[in-house]
């Protein structure tokens, strides 16, 4: 039982990490009508800009020039080249996407090579402890900040002037710019908010009990597409939901894994994609999105 | 005043949408465009919207201009901030919006917020039933509601000329007389009114200027009162001195369908 509680906590702190990414791959799709394939590379950009900066700018300077340069990196791609494409087919502009993250991840590999830069969390590895049920102050830290942002954004997107001009441009974008909604800003804030969340996700998910910031942080950062796919591309709820729902499975199915040998080890970094393929199957447009939607 | 000269339009380069329109909307008055589908309408109020480029419209030839400024390639927001606003075909209301946010979204082109909350008054006493539905999904409303939504939606900007896109299209008699008396109404609060309409009791009704677009060129024009008298304008657009009785033409006449239907 107490396993199952350390799952379940590590799991849901996990799972509001993935939300953070998720969150900005939906609210890019739903601002640009893009699928940004390019979200894991930016992730990666922010975890490197934090470990290369971190010694001279101490851990908190670091984390705020991280967020940044990710942010403008994501406005840079918007402004440069989504914006330029506005009207081309989703899947064509979904393609150039994964160019951009190509040509970012490579040079992010190059970058760091085969080492694994060090993040000076101030938390270290410190863990806390409530019974048989533990977990990393790193997720803790993660999973408070994130709910606060996740809070803020909701609050955002309901009731600030962006959310209302950002839920009508995806509506009906032609109608949003006959009532003079500028589309380029709604999309250029999205890209922006989006940069910056992934920032904040690459910071806590480059710490305990993750070694540090390696080529692999991208892959686990590509555990939040199904996350996002599964609850729904244009859904921001759906992309909560998708995220808490990957963490918890992908956590479980990795703490139970010597129960379940008969899958092999590692089987918990497979998990996102057959929870995802599972909802899909049943709900072709993922839990909460607009069915009319193109599919992925 | 928005004054149209000689403005010729083609999509994709090669259909001619509008072939040498030249007219007026003269300040303070309600204009009527009438014609039937194909006569370049909607292609019109796209140009004067600035929406043309979303579906691949060029301006060959011709200006657009509100009082001293060219409309021409602008981009729409700024057209909007100019004081041009158009309500689209079919109403387009954000349907998963509540109808508050609705309004708000029509009111985001601007910052002043005196002059927001004005308008916003002026439209609840327009159509109270938008202030009482005001926590509802814009998609529950009926069809009429929808239509007041959309206008209510583009008043919201503060406009100095309104465009209106067939605003009688699928609505029932009654609430097309509603909608003609509402246009009336905003006219009389000192809003200039660009109608396009295939209904022409209705928009000859409230225009005090008429243009009949046939094939993207101006066929007849003038004053409303005296075209809907012409021989021309009773025959092919109120119905009377042709063989049929108006009201079979109406049900068996080709009827053009919502492409958007979300009530």
């Amino acid at each position: 039982m107490t396993q199952f509680l350390s799952l379940l906590v590590n799991g849901i702190s996990l799972g509001t990490i993935y939300a953070l990414i998720a969150l900005g791959f939906v609210i890019i799709f739903k601002a640009s009508e893009v699928v940004n394939f390019a979200h894991g590379s930016l992730l990666l950009l922010g975890a490197y800009t934090i470990a290369v900066t971190a010694d001279d700018l101490g851990f908190v300077g670091a984390a705020l020039l991280g967020i940044v340069v990710t942010a403008v990196a994501a406005l840079i791609i918007e402004r440069l080249i989504i914006n330029q494409l506005r009207g081309a087919p989703v899947i064509s502009l979904a393609i150039v996407t994964i160019g951009v993250d190509i040509i970012i991840l490579t040079d992010l590999i190059r970058r760091i090579g085969s080492d694994i830069l060090n993040v000076p969390h101030p938390w270290a590895g410190d863990f806390i402890r409530a019974g048989g049920v533990g977990i990393s102050v790193n997720r803790g830290v993660a999973m408070l900040v994130a709910a606060v942002l996740i809070g803020l954004f909701f609050l955002a997107f309901k009731y600030s002037s962006w959310g209302v001009a950002m839920r009508a441009s995806a509506e009906d974008g032609e109608t949003a710019a006959l009532m003079g909604i500028r589309q380029g800003q709604v999309s250029a804030l999205a890209w922006v908010v989006a940069g910056a969340l992934a920032a904040v996700a690459a910071l806590f998910l480059v710490g305990s009990p993750t070694p540090g910031v390696s080529p692999a942080v991208y892959t686990v950062a590509l555990a939040a597409f199904p996350a996002a796919i599964l609850g729904g591309l244009d859904s921001t709820g759906g992309a909560l939901v998708g995220g808490l729902l990957i963490g918890v499975a992908e956590t479980m199915a990795a703490g139970y894994q010597d129960e379940m040998l008969f899958l092999g080890r590692g089987f918990g970094s497979v998990v996102p994609y057959i929870v995802m393929l599972l909802v899909l199957l049943v709900r072709p447009s993922g839990l909460f999105g607009t069915k009319e939607l193109t599919r992925v | 005043m928005l004054r149209i000269d000689s403005l010729r339009v083609t999509y994709g380069g090669a259909v001619q949408a509008v072939r040498g329109v030249t007219m007026e909307v003269p300040d303070g008055k309600v204009v009527a465009v009438l014609g039937s589908n194909g006569a370049g309408k909607s292609t019109l109020l796209r140009t004067i919207s600035g929406t043309l480029s979303l579906h691949r419209g060029r301006v060959e030839e011709g200006t657009v201009r509100l009082d001293d400024v060219d409309l021409v390639r602008r981009d729409p927001g700024k057209i909007v901030r100019l004081g041009v606003v158009q309500v689209p075909e079919g109403r387009r209301i954000f349907s998963r919006l509540s109808v508050e946010e609705n309004l708000r979204a029509g009111g985001l082109s601007s910052r002043d917020k005196a002059a927001k909350a004005k308008a916003l008054q002026r439209v609840h006493d327009l159509f109270p039933v938008l202030k009482e539905r005001g926590s509802q999904r814009g998609g529950l409303l009926s069809g009429g509601e929808q239509q007041m939504l959309a206008i209510g939606r583009a008043l919201m900007t503060s406009p100095k000329l309104l465009l209106l896109d067939e605003p009688s299209l699928g609505l029932a008699p009654r609430i097309i007389g509603q909608i003609g008396e509402v246009i009336a109404e905003i006219n009389r609060q000192g809003t200039s009114v660009l109608l396009v309409e295939q209904n022409a009791t209705m928009a000859l009704g409230v225009a005090d200027l008429a243009y009949v677009l046939d094939v993207g060129e101006v066929s007849l024009s003038g004053d409303a009162r005296e075209l809907s008298q012409t021989d021309e304008v009773q025959r092919l657009y109120l119905g009377h001195g042709s063989e049929t009785p108006q009201e079979e033409r109406l049900t068996t006449g080709p009827r053009k369908t919502l492409s958007r239907w979300t009530a």
